[in-house]
This record gives structure tokens, C-alpha cells and sequence, in this order.
């Protein structure tokens, strides 16, 4: 196993933990992007580049803004309800 | 150090579920399970790894080359948009929840009506 | 049951699973040594069989289609999910509407704007690459039509909203999640009629890293590109409270 493999697979174990104890969801989206981004060189490194193409657009735009806008919702709906 | 690889995916499946048993917030919960989700397409692309081993394509690799393993690439590559889709199903229920309930605390939802 | 409970529940839980795991995990072949017969033989075959120069394309597409259409009917009805659950709050819903500058996505950022805008072009091509040369290169349809995704939601960051002509956004993107999916089932049927079994390629293989060549592979990359460009749009647009996709009378 090469040096940049283990680098990697470290970086991803330490991100997916920081997605974990991260409290508040908005910034919870932000530090998945980053573990979408560690976890797609993870797999450029173990030689699967079709994986990897996958994993950047899916964890680092899709899942984060999908998150994001789960939550304006729920706000919004908040707001609304402490309104009336 | 060879079992690293494994080491982390379990690492990454238990403190994914640890997020999820511990979470005050369904929207939290659900990126909880998507760490989860990433242990095993760790797992299976440590599974399929080959030493001194090229992607399997063959555009300009020549023809009998050592490669990796092609069919944990393909389960792990539909895998991941799906599950991506699955999360966008789970925060529409999320977003439900918030609506019939009032609360996105798992704790405080109260129980199944009609 | 209390929090502390379930959390000391969990704990004993977690202790002996990962006692499992580290047994299960240490019954496997040594990291990378893996010996699988299965992929080594399609290593070897795939290439003159099929004259597709990506073997993970030839695996997904044509060896293991069978599972491919499985998971794009797991995305699709995923997809309809979301669609049902939001579009049904939507109807009940007696928030009201918020006031037209407050829905436009970048208020006064100019530099977002004029980004987003120059770069819709290049990520909406580099898409549409992606997906034709799935056979050829690393991608295919799951990678592209995700990236034409985004490119269409870079274009809805730039301040503008989709137009595309008369057809109605949200319509268009429906059509294209459907024929996507339903493309990918015909093909098959297309294998069954044509060649006696289901999923099998049946046309011809044309000559190796060209872009002719694989059979029904850049047919099924093409489906699958258009079926989960569809479906990111309508789950992104539907979050967005169809805002990334509405008609362009109400915005101006």
C-alpha cells in the first residue's frame, strides 16, 4: 500500500468523523462536501476513476445542496409558523 | 498497515451509526447514514484493489495489462447516484416530519396516527 | 426507552459489532491481493468481445445489466418519492408566497452571477462528453448526467431560469427522467426481440476506440445519462419549490 493511499484513507477516516460530531446541519453540509471531496481521492487513488467521476459531483454538489435546501424549508415553515 | 483499508470502512460504519443512535435532528441523522453509506463503497473498492494494478481501461493501457477489478468499480459507481437519491427521498420524509409534528427531534415525534 | 438507555444499549451493541466486524474483516485476502476470477476473466474478454475500451462500462451496461436496471428503477422510484411527499405539502400548504426579490437565488452578487453564467457552457459540454464516451473513457451516463445536472443549476444560480422554448421546464425534465428509464428497458426488450435474450447486445460492435463501437453500451449511457439528469432536476427544483424551473412570465 503506497504512502498516498494511506494518506488518503487516514484524511477520509478523519472527515467522515468531523461529518459526525458536527452539530448544526448547515455546517454539517459544508464539512460533508469536504468528506465528498477526501472520499473521491480516495478512489482516484485506489485506481477507480469511473467512481470517483461519480462520488466529486454527487458528495461535493449534489447531497451538500440538497441538505441545504431540506433545511431552508424546514426554516422557512418555522418563520411562518412563529408569525402567525 | 495492510489492514487499514478495512479498518477504516468499519471505523467509518461505526461512527456513522453512532451519529445516527445519538442525533437530535432528522436532517443531521440523514447525513449521518450517508458516512455509513460511504463504508461500504470503501470496503468494496478495498476488496477489488489490486496491487501495481491500472484502471480497467483500456484506451491506452495495452491489452493484458494486471488491472484492478472492474466489477466492484461498476457496484460501487450505480451505488453511489442512487444513494444520493435515497438521501433526497429521506430529507423529503424529514421535511414531513417537520410538518406533521412540528419538530425535527427524533425524541419528540410523536407516534404514528392513521 | 431514555436517551441514556439507548445510548448504553448501543454501546454494548457497537462493542460486539465491531468485535464481528474485526473477525469478519480479518477473514478477507490480504489488501491487494485480490484473486477474483470473475473480474480477471472480464479483464481479458471484454475487450475483443464487445470492442469497448472501458471494461467498467462493458461490465455496467452489458455483462451486469441486469443490476444496472435494477438501480435505475431504485433512483426512479426514489425520485418519484420526493416528487409525491413535496409536490403534496406543497398543495396543503397556506405559507405565503415570498415576495419576488427575496426568491431569486443571488440577490445583487455580481460575481456569482457573471461566474455562473460564463461557466454554464463549458460544464453543460463537458457533460454531454462525459456521457457520449462513457465506452471509451472513464464516466458514462451516471457521471454525465449528473454533471449536465449541475450545469443546469448553474444556470439557475446566474439569475436566469430554464427556457427552453415552449415545452414547460418541469414537463421536459419528467419526459427526460421517463424516457431515460424506460430507454434502458426497451433496449433490453430490444436484446430479447432480437437477439433472444433479454439485455443482450445486439448491435453490431463497430471498431475498437471508436466511438462507434460497444454495441448497445453508448445507447444504455445515453438513457441512463438522460434519466438521472432528469431526476437531479426535479429533486433539486422540487426543494427549490420549483423555482429552478418555472415558466418565464412570473419572474420578470
Amino acid at each position: 500500500m503506497t504512502a498516498v493511499q494511506a494518506v488518503a484513507l487516514i484524511v477520509v477516516a478523519v472527515a467522515g468523523t468531523a461529518v459526525v460530531f458536527t452539530p448544526d446541519p448547515s455546517r454539517q453540509a459544508i464539512v460533508a462536501s469536504v468528506f465528498g471531496l477526501s472520499l473521491a481521492l480516495l478512489f482516484f487513488v485506489f485506481q477507480a476513476p469511473d467512481v470517483a467521476l461519480s462520488q466529486i459531483t454527487v458528495g461535493t454538489v449534489a447531497l451538500p445542496a440538497m441538505i441545504l435546501l431540506a433545511l431552508a424549508k424546514v426554516r422557512r415553515r418555522e418563520r411562518a409558523r412563529n408569525d402567525s | 498497515m495492510t489492514f487499514l483499508p478495512y479498518a477504516v470502512s468499519a471505523w467509518l460504519f461505526l461512527v456513522g451509526l453512532f451519529g445516527v443512535v445519538r442525533s437530535r435532528n432528522l436532517i443531521h441523522l440523514v447525513v449521518c447514514l450517508s458516512v455509513v453509506q460511504a463504508s461500504t463503497y470503501v470496503l468494496l473498492l478495498a476488496v477489488g484493489y489490486r496491487h501495481g494494478g491500472a484502471a480497467p481501461i483500456f484506451a491506452d493501457v495495452p491489452l493484458g495489462s494486471r488491472t484492478v477489478d472492474p466489477v466492484v468499480a461498476t457496484l460501487t459507481l450505480t451505488d453511489v447516484v442512487v444513494e444520493a437519491t435515497v438521501v433526497a427521498l429521506l430529507l423529503a420524509l424529514a421535511v414531513q416530519a417537520h410538518k406533521r409534528f412540528g419538530t425535527l427531534d427524533p425524541d419528540q415525534l410523536g407516534a404514528m396516527r392513521g | 426507552m431514555t436517551r441514556r438507555g439507548r445510548m448504553v444499549l448501543f454501546g454494548f451493541g457497537a462493542v460486539g459489532l465491531a468485535a464481528l466486524m474485526a473477525w469478519g474483516l480479518a477473514g478477507l485476502p490480504s489488501f491487494g491481493d485480490f484473486d477474483g476470477a470473475y473480474g480477471t476473466l472480464l479483464s481479458k474478454i471484454a475487450v475483443p468481445e464487445r470492442q469497448a475500451s472501458s471494461v467498467v462500462a462493458a461490465v455496467t451496461f452489458d455483462y451486469r445489466g441486469l443490476d444496472t436496471l435494477g438501480e435505475e428503477f431504485i433512483l426512479f422510484a426514489a425520485a418519484v418519492g420526493v416528487l409525491v411527499l413535496l409536490r403534496i405539502q406543497r398543495g396543503e400548504e397556506d405559507i405565503p408566497a415570498e415576495p419576488q426579490h427575496s426568491r431569486l437565488p443571488t440577490g445583487r452578487s455580481l460575481t456569482l452571477r457573471s461566474v455562473a453564467t460564463a461557466l454554464v457552457g463549458p460544464v453543460v459540454l463537458l457533460g454531454l462528453y462525459i456521457v457520449s464516451h462513457g465506452h471509451l473513457t472513464p464516466g458514462g451516463g451516471f457521471q454525465g448526467g449528473l454533471v449536465l445536472a449541475a450545469g443546469l443549476l448553474l444556470a439557475y444560480l446566474s439569475g436566469a431560469h430554464l427556457r427552453l422554448g415552449r415545452a414547460r421546464p418541469v414537463s421536459a425534465m419528467e419526459l427526460s427522467e421517463a424516457a431515460g428509464a424506460a430507454g434502458f428497458a426497451l433496449i433490453g426488450l430490444g436484446g430479447l426481440v432480437f437477439a433472444g435474450v433479454f439485455l443482450e447486445n445486439f448491435l453490431p460492435t463497430g471498431t475498437f476506440r471508436s466511438l462507434i463501437s460497444g454495441g448497445t453500451i453508448p445507447l444504455a449511457n445515453v438513457a441512463v445519462g438522460a434519466e438521472v439528469m432528469g431526476a437531479t432536476l426535479l429533486i433539486l427544483a422540487e426543494l427549490l419549490d420549483q423555482h429552478l424551473l418555472t415558466h418565464g412570465r412570473h419572474r420578470r
